[in-house]
């Protein structure tokens, strides 16, 4: 019974510290951590703005966290994402600038699923590269994921200075806009979605119920929890992680395609803004419950809304978001379960002169 | 290029690898003894920040007190980031050793938390010109045609980059102590039935590998590429991580590599120069395609069948020389209860 009450309260433990860490790291570079605060919040849903910016951030995010949770419950450590958000993001620019021009008679309402097709292929194949690469090559997809995050950055720099830049000249800074029917629908004058937001939350209905029901979901957990029995069983790992680590990428390419065709309308430089990394980030502080991932990642998207207006207000450097993020995450994989936590020390003491 | 430009050249290279050199050689021990630190793109960034605005400071403070010279100001900077980076490594170490967490999860974290940490509380001493390593050649080794230049005219950092490698390479595979480091690393509960503390051992490798680490990160704000800016030196950590990897885990074939490294990036700007019609493209991404090149060859088969084309007598002494085989504990946790 008490155990039980721990479980239950432990978990606030890892986040108070982490706030005490974030106070003092405040304190030291001298800004007021009530200002700071109170400023997140007003930066991420004081307004109806800023709520639907929150919320604009809230669907890639997701989408990219959705793919994670299958890679990392087949034991892939799917660091790539990065990059297969950009490579879809590129697809769907594609369709955007090219197709649409060629023809221009398409209504949106093809030409929109074609743009999210495209950009699902463009990232699961940018994925299935780094699958490959480990399956084939050996190469671990941490490097795998790490080379072809800056491969495909180096990409979109290429395309918006070179082939892709603007008529009136390249400024490295995007594309020119694409076609108004080509973007998504957008509610009222805000930069969000609404239909990609529906297609978020459906995409990890149908993740979270594959994962939990289905024999495929099982193999998956399989492979990731025991390589060498998953083996004895009979599962392929090699195909098995090619298809988590192309899913993965197609749900993250659709993120990228959601970035240029709301938030932005044409490809930019940094049209990721470090959103996969950050997606990574939820699925480890979720431990793999989708549910937990939903809510964290609205938590971390008004994080990063909040932090624009943070800088405003306390002329506190942009990190400051990524700071909390990441100390939230930190200190819940570290101190996260309480029975590692608190055990361990009881079997220290009986023998200290033990090896511990 | 005549001759001595290009030994101008290489020993420009050398000096500009010392510090990817010294991380190199701090994750191979790391790692050697059984621990990853993935997190050395972030430990590099934030011991470089740390230890440069350490010296910054500490080089006012004495210049406000008419002290001239630069030992203390670097001094205190670079065991500053030493301590940073030891700190951070000891971190990996504990979540992994006495929390029985994922190390890779940990590192990964900490890789991108401490770059922000860096850009955070770095952000009041962006290009400010800062203490540097003076260059200081050794007399009469320096004169030596070609090898002087190349190995002899630099400063005391970079000797010292060397000596560790050397030390590193000895005391891994000439002594005891190194024999049951790689044994914690290779098979630890062999090690521990032997009567070593395998944790005990791993918290030393770790802590001392990490400090190098730091060293290396303070290796570019102090020497190499001087001062502090947002994201200074973002990236380099992973090549060096990958550089482990093509090391093969032993430190003067990782140290080679960094070389390699080097030449095969200011070949890049070369090529650059003299074919400007080249998309700039292609170049930038050399170093990624390079990551993957060298990552494919000695992780597929690759290697093995290049060696098959050798002549017969050279294929058993190359294999080798080349074989690739990570610690077998790697990144596993020691449980001895």
């Amino acid at each position: 019974m008490k155990r039980d009450n721990l479980r239950i309260i432990w978990p606030a433990v890892p986040v108070l510290l982490a706030l005490v860490v974030i106070t003092i790291l405040l304190f030291v570079v001298g800004a007021d951590p009530i200002t700071t605060y109170s400023a997140f919040w007003t930066g991420s849903f004081a307004t109806a703005e800023r709520t639907f910016s929150t919320l604009a951030f809230w669907v890639p995010l997701l989408l990219c966290a959705t793919g994670l949770l299958v890679t990392f419950t087949a034991g892939l450590w799917n660091i790539g994402v990065e990059g297969q958000m950009i490579m879809g993001a590129v697809g769907a620019s594609w369709v955007a600038l090219k197709v649409a021009n060629a023809l221009p008679n398409i209504p949106g309402l093809v030409i929109i699923p074609l743009e999210l097709i495209i950009a699902f292929l463009a990232g699961a194949l940018w994925a299935g590269l780094a699958a490959i690469l480990k399956t084939r090559g050996g190469v671990h997809e941490i490097f795998g994921g790490v080379a072809l995050n800056s491969l495909a950055i180096i990409a979109t720099n290429y395309l918006i200075s070179g082939p892709w830049q603007p008529p009136e000249g390249g400024t490295f800074r995007g594309t020119q806009p694409f076609p108004a029917h080509t973007l998504l629908p957008l509610h009222g004058d805000t930069l969000f979605s609404p239909l990609s937001l529906v297609l978020a939350l459906l995409v990890l209905l149908v993740v979270m119920l594959t994962l939990k029901g289905t024999f495929w979901g099982l193999k998956l957990k399989a492979l990731g929890k025991n390589l060498s029995s998953a083996f004895m069983m009979g599962i392929s790992s090699e195909r098995e992680a090619i298809i988590a680590m192309m899913l993965c990428g197609g749900l993250a390419g659709l993120a990228g395609a959601v970035r240029v065709l709301s938030w932005f309308d044409s490809l930019r430089q940094s049209i990721s803004g470090g959103i996969g990394f950050l997606a990574i980030l939820i699925v480890l502080l979720s431990g793999m419950r989708p549910l937990f991932t939903l809510v964290i990642a609205l938590l971390f998207s008004a994080l990063l809304t909040g932090g624009s207006i943070v800088q405003l207000r306390t002329q506190l450097h942009s990190s400051i978001s990524g700071i909390i993020q990441g100390l939230l995450v930190l200190f819940m994989l570290l101190f996260g379960d309480y029975r590692k936590v608190i055990r361990k020390r009881r079997v220290v003491k009986p023998a200290p002169g033990g090896d511990a | 290029m005549n001759d001595t430009q290009l030994v101008r050249m290489l020993a420009l290279i050398i000096a500009q690898s010392a510090p990817l050199m010294l991380a190199v050689t701090g994750e191979t021990i790391t790692e050697r003894g059984g621990v990853i630190n993935l997190s050395l793109d972030g430990s590099m960034l934030i011991a470089a920040m740390g230890g440069f605005v350490v010296a910054y400071k500490i080089d006012l403070l004495l210049q406000a007190a008419g002290i001239s010279g630069n030992f203390f100001p670097l001094m205190a900077g670079f065991s500053t980031a030493a301590l940073i980076g030891m700190l951070v490594a000891l971190l990996i170490a504990w979540g992994s050793i006495r929390l029985k967490q994922d190390q890779v999860a940990i590192g990964f974290v900490l890789t991108l938390l401490l770059a922000d940490v860096a850009n955070f509380l770095g952000q009041d001493y962006t290009r400010l010109p800062g203490p540097r390593v003076k260059h200081l050649p050794i007399p009469l080794l320096s004169e030596i045609p070609i090898l002087g230049p190349m190995f002899f005219n630099h400063d005391l950092l970079i000797y010292l980059t060397f000596a560790i490698v050397g030390i590193a390479w000895f005391w891994m595979f000439r002594t005891q102590p190194g024999l049951r480091m790689r044994g914690v690393g290779e098979r630890p509960e062999s090690a521990f039935a032997r009567g070593i503390g395998v944790n005990r051992v791993r918290y030393l490798y770790t802590a001392l590998g990490g400090a190098l680490v730091g060293i290396s990160g303070a290796a570019y704000s102090l020497d190499i590429k001087l001062g502090w800016s947002d994201n200074h030196i973002l990236g380099i950590g992973w090549i060096a991580l990958a550089i482990v990897i093509f090391g093969g885990w032993r430190p003067i074939r990782g140290a080679l590599g960094t070389i390699l490294y080097g030449i095969t990036k200011a070949l890049a700007q070369k090529l650059q120069t003299t074919f400007p019609q080249v998309p700039v493209v292609l170049f930038n991404s050399l170093q990624w395609l390079l990551m993957l090149g060298v990552l494919l060859l000695v992780g597929s088969s690759g290697i093995r069948r290049l060696i098959d084309y050798a002549p017969a007598r050279l294929q058993q002494p190359l294999a080798q020389a080349l074989r690739v085989a990570p610690p077998q504990a790697l990144g596993t946790a020691f449980v001895d209860d």
